[in-house]
């Protein structure tokens, strides 16, 4: 087991290298940059100084020197803690930038993720239990509705209904009040009563799909002789379920934790945008819109590492709950 | 099979074999049985299921009524604006008047200007003394149906100098139901070709990758992980804002396709190599070989056809993601842009809530995203289900 850990850390450790490789080369796709934009926008201003102004910021951040001499230049800050400059907003750190909405991000995608593994396992258990019946059918159109529906069209309606027909503001986290306020229960409590609508917004595509999977796979785990020996054998129905069949049930679930994440990760993206959450979502987007190379290929860094990082825990869960993955 | 001997010309017969015969009638029929496809069994468990039909149905209509008659069913151009009503609420056609009375042909209400007391903008709102009624193949802008026959028949549209506003009409006084359709063209085209590249490549290195295994196996696996390893929508964004604004809208509308289905292809190529594993240890492959097939030959005839159903369900069920992953990539500006319309590019003028608070109709768009990805959801779930050998 601690061979397939260190192994599986190894190859992550690679992986998140070429990552950097291609997020490098992403960033440098597009022919014009951020420098070439302003630059037209100072022309057109009149402004003498343009061409000297863009050329020093060009050779202040090594923009005029072959392309893998800067990969090592930004690897090396990264590794350092210096992600570069946001042209954009005024050089302000790019570091600065992530940090102040990281924590949100996360806090966002790690409730999101609570949400959809507390609602949909008991549902799924539910509908595998009583199939066929009105709960199990209700259920199934709503998940193939959820299913069918983008969250960002989801986020947009759910928005419209609200600012037409209730009178609770949305936008932000937190209400003006409390925005510089100390850590205290009471702030807690807001933060929870203005996180659970982008929550329900994004959790809920992950929630349709995750019932159905849990709902089939219980359902073959039910069909299965050993379940019928158990219930002969005068078990209780409730260990039967619960200690028997879920254990055997619960493995395509787990692996779709390793896929949940980077799919969490994305989809906030689009309905932050919408909900005007102070997320890393956003900056990403405009950051693109711009053509702001430090922090888009910053954050598209970052991201990935944390898809990375999704993807070793779910394989060694994965590993920890079935052993014969071990021994590959 | 009969000759047909015309006796004038006195051609000598053929040689007929020295044997009876006579086919009984159960020979017949297992003849014809014998000759029953794979497809005809998946097609007659396919049509047991009803939602799944309706689903296709509803699906192909689509395709028919927004790609192929797109400039028939639309009964105006993707450009054409009214000089006047500009964020004109949808005209509701109607058959009863506010009377009471029926009428034959089914007609609209005009428009009044009214000024919102809150807001202060100008709003339109229905005039029930002016009645507008709906003309059908009505002649409008010209077209080329098909591609190459000149006409300009249009299913309805209204006399005169009036435009119908069925879904009413956006900021600029273009009618949005037409802007639908020819943005569901595009849309639906773009799906399409993203679903046909993703499978295609991911059906190739699957192949390659389980047939000849070793080092081209270990390398191609290894590319899929670390697409894996982004996430996706920020990866088709970063590709997205790659493409750059000069080059013209045909080359940008695949290139988006390129990079849609660039994340697609990992897990097709990945169940495709588990197939062709298996496939690879079976008795007819081993017997192809000792009859000595090329490698060519037996992934060509004998392994790809045998993932054709896997195939065939992956890529109806692959569509819905690639038409979301567009929608959500012009949304935000990052994929198509006007005047290429599509699906997305119309939900981005929605984009804001005040907008939409004002407008609600803008929205509709939405609509057919959601009843199309639930309806290709429907058919490709029995589809899946049609094809599977396993269950009856």
């Amino acid at each position: 087991m601690v061979s397939f850990i260190i192994q599986r850390i190894f190859h992550s450790i690679l992986l998140l290298f070429l990552v950097s490789v291609i997020s490098f080369i992403i960033i440098q796709l597009p022919p014009v940059d951020f420098i070439d934009l302003r630059l037209e926008e100072l022309r057109q201003e009149g402004n003498p100084n343009a061409e000297l102004i863009m050329l020093d910021l060009r050779y202040r951040f090594g923009l005029d020197q072959p392309i893998w001499m800067q990969y090592f230049r930004w690897m090396g800050g990264f590794l350092q803690g210096d992600l570069g400059v946001s042209f954009d907003q005024n050089e302000r750190p790019v570091s600065d930038i992530i940090m102040d909405r990281l924590p949100m991000t996360l806090v966002l995608s790690l409730a999101t993720m609570l949400f959809i593994y507390i609602v949909a396992i008991p549902i799924g258990i539910y509908c595998a239990t009583h199939q066929y019946s009105a709960g199990d059918n209700a259920f199934t159109f709503i998940g193939f509705i959820g299913m069918a529906t983008p969250s960002f069209l989801l986020a947009l309606i759910v928005m419209f209904l609200i600012v037409i027909y209730t009178d609770i503001p949305i936008g932000g986290f937190l209400s003006p009040e409390y925005m510089d306020a100390p850590w205290s229960f009471a702030k807690l409590i807001n933060l929870l009563s203005h996180l659970w609508i982008p929550v329900v917004i994004l959790g809920l595509g992950g929630t349709a799909g995750l019932i159905r999977i849990m709902r089939s796979s219980l359902l073959e785990t039910l069909g299965q002789q050993y379940i019928t020996t158990a219930r002969s054998k005068g078990v209780k129905e409730f260990f039967v379920i619960y200690k028997h069949a879920l254990r055997v049930a619960i493995n395509p679930v787990i692996t779709i934790i390793g896929i949940s994440i980077p799919a969490i990760i994305s989809g906030e993206a689009l309905v932050s945008m919408i909900m005007n959450l102070p997320t890393i979502g956003p900056v990403f987007v405009r950051s693109l819109q711009v053509l702001d190379m430090f922090l888009a290929g910053s954050i598209l860094m970052i991201t990935s590492v944390f898809v990375v990082l999704g993807n070793l825990i779910a394989d060694i869960l994965l590993a920890w709950v079935d052993p014969r993955i071990r021994y590959d | 099979m009969k000759y047909f001997y015309n006796k004038k010309h006195k051609k000598p017969l053929p040689p007929v074999p020295d044997i009876n015969i006579v086919l009984h009638d159960d020979e017949d029929l297992k003849a014809q049985a014998q000759s029953e496809t794979f497809w005809v069994l998946v097609w007659r468990k396919f049509r047991r299921h009803n939602i799944a039909v309706i689903g296709a149905t509803i699906a192909l209509s689509f395709y028919l009524f927004s790609v192929i008659f797109a400039d028939f069913i639309a009964p105006y151009g993707l450009e054409q604006s009214h000089r006047v009503y500009k964020s004109a609420p949808p005209q509701i056609v109607r058959i009863i008047d506010n009377d009471g009375n029926w009428h034959l042909r089914p007609f609209v209400y005009g428009f009044r200007r009214e000024l919102d007391e809150i807001t202060f903008q100008r709003v339109y709102k229905p005039d029930y003394e002016v009645k507008i009624p709906l003309r059908f193949f009505v002649s409008g802008e010209p077209y080329r149906l098909l591609g190459f026959i000149p006409t300009s028949i249009r299913l309805f549209g209204v006399d005169g100098e009036n435009m119908v506003f069925i879904f009413g009409s956006d900021r600029l006084g273009r009618c949005l139901f037409s802007r639908i359709i020819y943005g569901g063209r595009v849309s639906l085209t773009i799906g399409l070709i993203g679903v046909v590249l993703s499978l295609t490549i991911g059906a190739i290195t699957g192949t390659i990758s389980g047939f000849y295994g070793g080092h081209i196996d270990n390398i191609i696996q290894r590319i899929i992980e670390l697409i894996r390893s982004f996430p996706t929508l920020p990866l088709w964004m970063a590709l997205g804002a790659a493409i750059p604004d000069a080059w013209p809208p045909l080359v940008v509308f695949l290139m988006i396709s390129v990079v849609l289905s660039l994340i697609g292809w990992g897990g097709v190529s990945r169940i495709v190599r588990g197939m062709v594993l298996s496939l690879r240890e079976r008795d007819f492959t081993m017997a192809a070989k000792g009859l000595g097939a090329s490698d060519k030959r037996i992934i060509l005839r004998h392994l790809l056809p045998n993932t054709a159903s896997f195939l065939v369900v992956e890529a109806t069920l692959a569509i819905p993601g690639m038409i979301i992953g567009e929608t959500a990539l012009s949304f935000l500006g990052l994929g198509l842009r006007p005047p290429v319309t599509s699906w997305g590019v119309l939900l981005e003028e929605a984009r804001q809530v005040r907008v939409l608070a004002e407008q609600p109709w803008l929205l509709l768009p939405a609509a057919f995203v959601i009843v199309f990805v639930l309806a290709v959801n429907f058919a490709g779930d029995g589809l899946r289900d049609a094809a599977d050998p396993y269950t009856k």
